[in-house]
């Protein structure tokens, strides 16, 4: 079946079996393995991207149902060359050790500051508890977030005067 | 893990998909949100031949409270409910069930109208609907049929829907003051299905309980209808007494296994509790 997904703003078509996953479409066809397969049965979120903004685990949607739909994975955080806020804070706050689950990690953390650009540890630990961290890192993971988004409110700020 | 090989439309309008419906018979097979169905097709569990998209109707994931009808589409996520204004001012069972099924990323995809369908005995929608004394509207090629929530769940993954129908809306009479409600699940870490659930609706006149609904969650082969639970609430006025009296009428229907998540003995208990605490919070909120 003929699928036109677009992908980090690139449009893409493609002839796929209806029972490809978008992970599978990502990683395989279209080379981005940025997106991770973890455990492969809907319980980790290394998979994590964003379809039409909302954070979904990529392994457990098949590509078929991306048809004609806007596709965010990790290769598309920056843009032009510059790391985006939240990439640069995981680095700032040490917010990853191994890198397994961080492209989940902060594609969830970007869907979250949409919309609570100032979330409590309790709200950002809700955000994230469908990513499974197993370096026990998710008190710096909620730190990073945090500091993405006071930066990024801040610098919105700047941009308004 | 890849799913087996299947055939794959996407329809665009009720009609087409009750076509499609009509055409493949029991080798079709509706796909909401996917997020036990697309599990169970890596594993081998299911394996149809043909598979109906239905994220692509309009119009299925409303909610509406009007005329005295409360009206949820079948397509609405778990995310999209635990989060609606009215579900958080009003009807707290539904938004306390919303934010509590498997995680934050699954309740974005997972549907109300799909949950139903695949009716999990662990699984949190349909001890809801028990308790809220909703009606399931199924509709197939020139053909509506409408079940009770307790009715339409026969069994472990088995419920009254046909092969060649579907689920449209879920409905119930709106609360219309002196309503209370709550959702408490036990689960052992995010994501898990539950040890024990419990969904409890109250509705308060003159300081009696008018009436009650309540629905048990992962206490026997589907969820439970604790309608002898209900008798010993309706007609009384609230208290801690009569509450204990309603969490052992609901304790004597559990019909629960040892398994990595307890002993019977420790579910009973668990039940026990958060039925007292669950009548305890709706009861607050009735009186609110």
């Amino acid at each position: 079946m003929e699928v036109t997904i677009t992908v980090n703003g690139r449009t893409h078509t493609k002839s796929v079996e209806p029972r490809m996953l978008l992970v599978h479409f990502l990683r395989e066809e279209l080379g981005l393995t940025g997106t991770h397969i973890g455990c492969d049965s809907s319980h980790c979120g290394a998979c994590t991207v964003l379809v039409d903004g909302t954070p979904l685990k990529s392994c457990t949607y098949l590509a078929v149902m991306a048809n004609g739909r806007s596709v965010e994975t990790v290769e598309g955080l920056k843009q032009g060359g510059k790391l985006h806020v939240i990439q640069e804070e995981f680095k700032e706050q040490h917010g990853l050790q191994c890198g397994y689950c961080t492209p989940g990690m902060m594609l969830v953390g970007k869907a979250l500051l949409e919309e609570n650009p100032n979330p409590t540890d309790d709200e950002v630990r809700f955000a994230i508890s469908g990513n499974i961290c197993r370096c026990t890192g998710y008190m710096n993971i909620v730190k990073s977030i945090q500091a993405a988004g006071k930066r990024m409110q801040a610098e919105s700020a700047d941009a308004a005067e | 893990m890849y799913p087996p090989r299947f055939d794959y439309v996407a329809p665009t309008s009720l009609e087409e998909a009750l076509d499609a419906l009509a055409e493949h018979g029991d080798e079709g097979k509706i796909i909401a949100g996917g997020q036990s169905l697309i599990p169970m097709l890596k594993l081998r569990f299911a394996s149809p031949e043909t598979l109906i998209d239905i994220n692509r109707l309009p119009g299925m994931d409303g909610v509406s409270e009007e005329g005295g009808t409360l009206r949820f589409g079948a397509l609405c996520r778990h995310n999209q409910l635990g989060a609606h204004p009215l579900m958080t001012s009003k009807y707290h069972v539904v938004a306390e069930a919303g934010t509590l099924i498997a995680d934050p990323l699954v309740r974005n995809m997972g549907s109300l109208g799909g949950s139903l369908c695949h009716a999990d005995p662990q699984a949190d929608w349909g001890s809801v609907m028990i308790a809220l004394k909703a009606t399931i509207v199924c509709q197939k090629k020139g053909a509506t049929r409408e079940f009770g929530a307790a009715e339409f769940m026969e069994g472990i993954f088995t419920t009254k829907l046909a092969d060649d129908e579907i689920v449209t809306e879920i409905r119930c009479d709106a609360a219309n003051g002196g309503f209370g409600s709550s959702y408490l699940k036990m689960e052992r870490k995010v994501g898990d299905f539950a040890t024990c659930g419990t969904a409890i609706a109250l509705t308060l006149k003159d300081g009696t309980i008018a009436s009650a609904g309540v629905g048990l969650t992962a206490m026997g082969a589907k969820n439970l209808h604790a309608e002898d639970a209900e008798k010993v609430l309706v007609g009384q006025a609230p208290s801690a007494e009569l509450f204990a009296e309603a969490a052992e009428a609901a304790v004597a229907i559990a019909d629960v296994r040892e398994d990595s998540r307890g002993t019977p003995e420790y579910k009973k208990n668990v039940l026990r509790t958060f039925m007292k605490r669950g009548l305890a919070k709706a009861a607050l909120r009735a009186q609110a």
